[in-house]
């Protein structure tokens, strides 16, 4: 299997390389840093892919996206599977001051995925086959004032899908959406680490699966599709009362 | 700007955690500042740090009670591997299991093994593990050919026998005092079946462990026993004799990896659960149910090496209270009475569970400094904290233990005094000459405080 990630040292994505490495699939790993993904193609070789790329770019730039899509075409020739997999977890009291970190949170999780994804939705459209796969979050699914800023743009983003999964459902090709709960990576180092904290592999396995068969909405782990189901059906004026 | 990996916004201060050690005692808390990539300076400055693994050392030797703990496990990349030799390459946050699951495929397993697959690979170095072949194999870092230093004064080091070999030595069992280790470089050891021939076999009493033991040392890679800690009189330290030796296999087939554990101990179970006599009738079944002579039988090297890997979290067996493991060591010939004393003394006791171990170490010698096997015969035991009822108990045990000229393991420890670390490790001088300036731990405190 061809793949191409987006995001690739963050720490979902390296699990879900690491499973493709394992049976032998060809990667092509799109970051921000040369030496992290230096250290990330490496670890991936030694895994057991059968080759892996590496290309830098800038995840804001329509015009670096674009570059980094075609060299990936040039060296995987067919994509069966984008993976977009990179955010950023901000920091919810220090937004409500700094409209800076709103947008930046909002360019991150939200214009720069929609970006990627369209680029993408192209190439693989033209091929006529693939799956268009992208981490979103369970906080899309409810706004809470603890992490509204961050819900808002995985929220946003699950609209996108919709709409997409839409446009391209004539193709058949795959418009997947990954709600990760809370996962055991970087991202939430600083957050302690309850029940519900998911391992990175767990989250992998799952969309590992989501590239060739099942729904195209994927709760990671599945009992989120519970613990969200439930929070969704809670009337607003009871959860805006919510210490959630 | 934040986009692929993200760097915790400066405006957040980590939670002071509550990292614990395995035996969860003691509980305290340090700053948490984990080291995310391995070509990235780890976060000095903070205070005094230490590299934290996945937590398994028992005591306090993974502990920095007022300082940083720097949580090493997204140091988890694979470097390099070549599939002629079996020397591996990879980051020190690589864990035991990580490469198991590697390597075991491709027909290569870990030159030594402690008693579980859930360490990283920077652990088993600043441990300087052991396994059920130290009689054959010696220490882990024996299998070590280089290893890669991060200390705070300086550039990256690139240690061996050859190149910084007094620094080499130091780090290989030096608590992670030495600096951070980036990576490693390790010589693994072939296999062609993922199985392992066992036999076991019911001793009565601990000279009948002794002659077992010296017999099967010649003919096994593997040997350990189980002993019953609450047997007296004259089943004083009956048990059942483990040896065993990897299986010839045929086919790729036969190199079957093990299965990732899925059920943990999702709570603390009551301080009372585990008492004399749930843990008697525990001994006397797993005893009897081994009946006399040997037994063979072909097992998945899983259970044969990490039987406690299959409950995951299983230290919460021991409640709120947490638990200490005790181990030591006593030379040869002494160490015979040395440890039917220990025995005794803990029979009488009550208080020991159902998880203890006697093994004998051999001759080989350990390129680390501090390192903690030595020939003689090894004894480890999980203790209940019980309070001063236990801590009376320790008193006595470590009386014999020094008696016979013998040791305690640090990595185990969470209460020896520090004038006995210093007789068991008279070389702990010339080691404090190698400690990085900036790590410490609460161990590395405790033992040298009065000094």
């Amino acid at each position: 299997m061809n793949i191409l990630i987006f995001g690739a040292t963050s720490g979902i994505a390296q699990a879900v390389a690491r499973l493709a490495a394992a049976r032998g699939d060809r990667l092509c790993l799109v970051g921000r840093t040369s030496e992290k993904l230096a250290i990330v193609a490496r670890d991936l070789e030694v895994r057991g892919a059968s080759s892996v790329h590496a290309l830098k770019a800038d995840f804001l730039s329509q015009a670096s996206v674009e570059q980094a899509l075609g060299m990936a075409v040039e060296f995987l020739g067919k994509l069966d599977v984008v993976l977009i997999a990179h955010g950023m977890l901000p920091d919810q009291a220090a937004c409500e001051n700094r409209p800076d970190l709103v947008q930046e949170c909002l360019r991150i999780n939200f214009l720069s995925p929609v970006m990627i994804a369209d680029a993408a939705a192209k190439v693989l459209s033209e091929q006529g086959q693939g799956a268009l796969v992208v981490i979103g979050s369970v906080a899309g699914d409810r706004g809470r004032k603890s992490l509204y800023y961050y819900s808002a743009a995985k929220g946003g983003l699950e609209r996108y899908m919709q709409g997409l999964r839409g446009r391209l459902q004539p193709t058949g090709i795959r418009v997947v959406l990954i709600k990760p709960g809370m996962v055991d990576t970087p991202m939430t180092a600083h957050l302690r680490k309850g029940l519900l904290m998911a391992q990175p592999e767990t989250v992998a396995r799952r969309i590992v699966r989501s590239f060739t068969q099942g729904p195209e909405i994927v709760y990671a782990p599945g009992i989120w599709r519970f613990i969200m189901g439930v929070i969704k059906i809670i009337p607003e004026r009871i959860f805006a009362k919510l210490p959630l | 700007m934040a986009i692929a990996t993200v760097t915790l916004p400066v405006e957040r201060k980590p939670n002071g955690a509550a990292l614990a050690s395995w035996g969860r005692y003691p509980r305290q808390t340090a700053q948490v500042r984990p080291w995310f990539w391995s070509d990235e300076t780890p976060p000095w400055g903070e205070g005094r740090s230490l590299a934290y693994g996945l937590g398994r050392s028992y005591g306090d030797s993974c502990l920095n009670e007022g300082g940083v703990l720097v949580p090493t496990r997204s140091l988890n990349h694979f470097i390099a591997f070549d599939p002629a030799s079996g020397e591996l390459t990879c980051e020190a946050g690589v864990t035991l299991d990580e490469i198991l699951q590697f390597a075991v495929p491709r027909g290569w397993f870990l030159p030594t093994m402690p008693g579980t697959k859930f360490v990283t690979l920077g652990g088993a170095i600043a441990n300087d593990i052991h396994g059920k072949n130290h009689h054959r194999a010696g220490t882990f870092g024996r299998h070590v050919q280089w290893l890669e230093l991060v200390r705070s004064d300086g550039p990256r080091l690139r240690c061996s026998e050859k190149s910084e070999p007094e620094l080499f030595r130091a780090t290989i069992g030096g608590l992670g005092l030495t600096g951070f280790i980036a990576q490693a470089t390790i010589q693994l050891r072939p296999i062609t079946s993922a199985a392992m021939d066992v036999v076991s076999t019911r001793f009565a009493n601990l000279e009948e462990f002794f002659e077992l033991s010296a017999a099967a040392d010649k003919d096994f890679e593997y040997t350990v026993a189980w002993v019953d800690s609450l047997a007296r009189g004259k089943k004083l330290g009956r048990g059942i004799f483990m040896a065993g030796n990897h299986a010839v296999g045929q086919s790729p087939e036969d190199l079957r990896v093990h299965r990732v554990p899925r059920a943990r101990l999702p709570f603390n179970l009551p301080g009372f659960v585990l008492n004399p006599w749930s843990v008697g009738l525990f001994n006397q079944c797993y005893f009897h149910k081994q009946r006399p002579g040997a037994r063979r039988a072909r097992v998945h090297y899983d259970p044969f090496f990490f039987p406690l890997d299959a409950l995951r979290d299983w230290n919460r067996l021991y409640g709120r209270r947490g638990f200490f493991q005790y181990q030591s060591v006593v030379p040869l010939p002494d160490g015979r009475a040395a440890t039917a004393a220990m025995l005794a003394r803990i029979s009488r006791s009550g208080q020991a569970s159902f998880l203890a171990v006697l093994k004998l170490f051999g001759s080989p010698a350990s390129p680390g400094m501090m390192s903690f096997p030595r020939p003689g015969v090894t004894l480890a035991l999980d203790f209940p904290n019980r309070g001063e009822e236990t801590e009376r108990l320790f008193a006595d045990l470590d009386a014999i233990v020094r008696e016979a000229g013998g040791s305690l393991y640090p990595a185990k420890d969470a209460r020896m005094r520090g004038e006995d670390f210093r007789r068991f490790y008279p070389q702990w001088e010339a080691f404090a000459h190698f400690l990085d300036p900036y790590c410490s731990s609460s161990f590395w405190r405790r033992v040298t405080a009065s000094a």
